[in-house]
């Protein structure tokens, strides 16, 4: 395959249809900008600031593009907040839709077939190849993303960070917290 | 189409194998492929759905057997060849032969911030929306042969309408070059039973987005 990937670029460039150094520019921006470290921003900023959460929750896409974090409008993004009755999933069972402005390119397994196949049919198992055990009465709510709209989990925010700041707390946001497959982390022992 | 990539539901995959600290492109030629395809993708050569249908047209066998960056390679050359800007024959000497009909217009090395940001999809709406938040719905029992983001998990089954989305370009027709054709759309929530039966989790609700003309009144 990176034999024929070249070929397939070289042949491109030749005929104008690509430029090399907008290519560059593509990958370099994926492998160092655009990541979770601004939807963790964006949680952060929730956790933090009630009337940014309302804000978030009533129309992400203005609440995002009014905090100014991602490279553009996100257009049809919707915050779903975990609470202590219901857990919230993302997958695309179709393909791989994903918040990609706000937490990058998804991982691999998101891409993948177990995950697609079983996160609708069978979501506590799938959390579970994820180290994650909820208890039986919280509601798991999967949001299959079928059409142009994109998802963000706001997860909860972990006991033992009263007082902490934006920066702190953004720390504790993981990439799968934002997804459903994980929890924000809990804090150091010795942080608290 | 009723295609192997619409995997709600299925058994028979495994468990799901996350990598710790993965990185974003696992060789480098994944990441060219992406860049490609993006590219691509601006000069408005096809469409988001025009792409998104020519990975589900791959054989079903060779989906399967791909990477998800191998599909994205394979689509690509497909849709090269379709819409006549590459020849088989340059594909198989690794060079161009010849010149290419003009694109509307390419990416510049300057304006790459134009494919890092998603774009909108929300269009006037032809008409009112038909159904509004807490209605009772049923998916159609639909199963055409051309592409849809109906998955069949969903389809014959009753769900509630919990939120209206806008009017948006309606994928099924853009992919089959019969415009955008805008519709409703709507997240639709179903219980776990009703999709799975009633040994599915009594606590597990899935929403799929679904545009108006999925949906009749239940």
């Amino acid at each position: 395959m990176p034999q024929r990937v070249r070929a397939l670029e070289a042949i491109l460039a030749q005929k104008g249809y690509v430029d090399p150094a907008a290519l560059d520019g593509i990958v370099a921006a994926h492998e160092h900008e655009v990541g979770p470290q601004i939807g963790a921003r964006v949680v952060a900023r929730a956790w933090t600031d009630p009337p940014f959460r309302r804000a978030l929750l009533a129309d992400a896409t203005a609440a995002v593009d009014a905090l100014g974090v991602a490279r553009g409008a996100c257009p049809h993004l919707i915050a779903v907040e975990n609470t202590a009755r219901r857990h919230n999933l993302v997958v695309c069972t179709l393909c791989s839709c994903y918040p990609w402005d706000l937490l990058g390119l998804p991982p691999e397994w998101y891409k993948s077939a177990p995950y697609r196949s079983r996160a609708v049919l069978d979501p506590r198992g799938v959390l579970a190849d994820f180290g994650l055990a909820l208890p039986a009465e919280r509601e798991v709510r999967v949001w299959d993303s079928t059409a142009e709209v994109r998802y963000l989990v706001l997860p909860l925010r972990p006991a033992g960070t009263a007082g902490w700041d934006e920066a702190a707390l953004a720390a504790l946001v993981t990439r799968d917290s934002m997804i459903g497959t994980g929890l924000a982390r809990r804090p150091p022992d010795g942080a608290r | 189409m009723n295609g192997v990539h619409d995997l709600g539901g299925l058994h028979g995959f495994g468990p799901v194998e996350p990598e710790p600290d993965e990185p974003v492109f696992h060789a480098p030629w994944e990441g060219r492929v992406l860049a490609l395809n993006r590219a691509l993708g601006f000069t408005g050569a096809w469409t988001l759905d025009t792409a998104r249908a020519a990975i589900e047209e791959l054989p079903a066998r060779v989906y399967l057997a791909s990477s998800y960056y191998e599909r994205w390679a394979l689509r690509l050359e497909r849709l090269l060849l379709r819409y006549g800007l590459v020849g088989a024959d340059e594909l198989a000497a690794g060079r161009a032969l010849r010149a290419g009909p003009p694109l509307p217009r390419t990416l510049t090395a300057g304006g790459v911030g134009a494919v890092l940001a998603r774009g909108s999809v929300e269009r006037p709406p032809p008409a009112a929306a038909r159904f509004g938040p807490g209605e009772r719905v049923r998916a159609k029992n639909l199963h055409p042969p051309t592409h849809t983001r109906l998955p069949r998990y969903a389809r014959g089954r009753r769900g509630l309408i919990e939120a209206v989305r806008g009017c948006h370009v309606f994928p099924d027709a853009v992919a089959t070059g019969a415009g955008e054709q805008p519709q409703w759309l709507y997240t639709v929530v179903f219980s776990g039973r009703e999709l799975w039966g009633e040994d599915a989790d009594p606590a597990a609700t899935v929403s799929i987005d679904a545009f108006e003309p999925y949906l009749e009144p239940a």
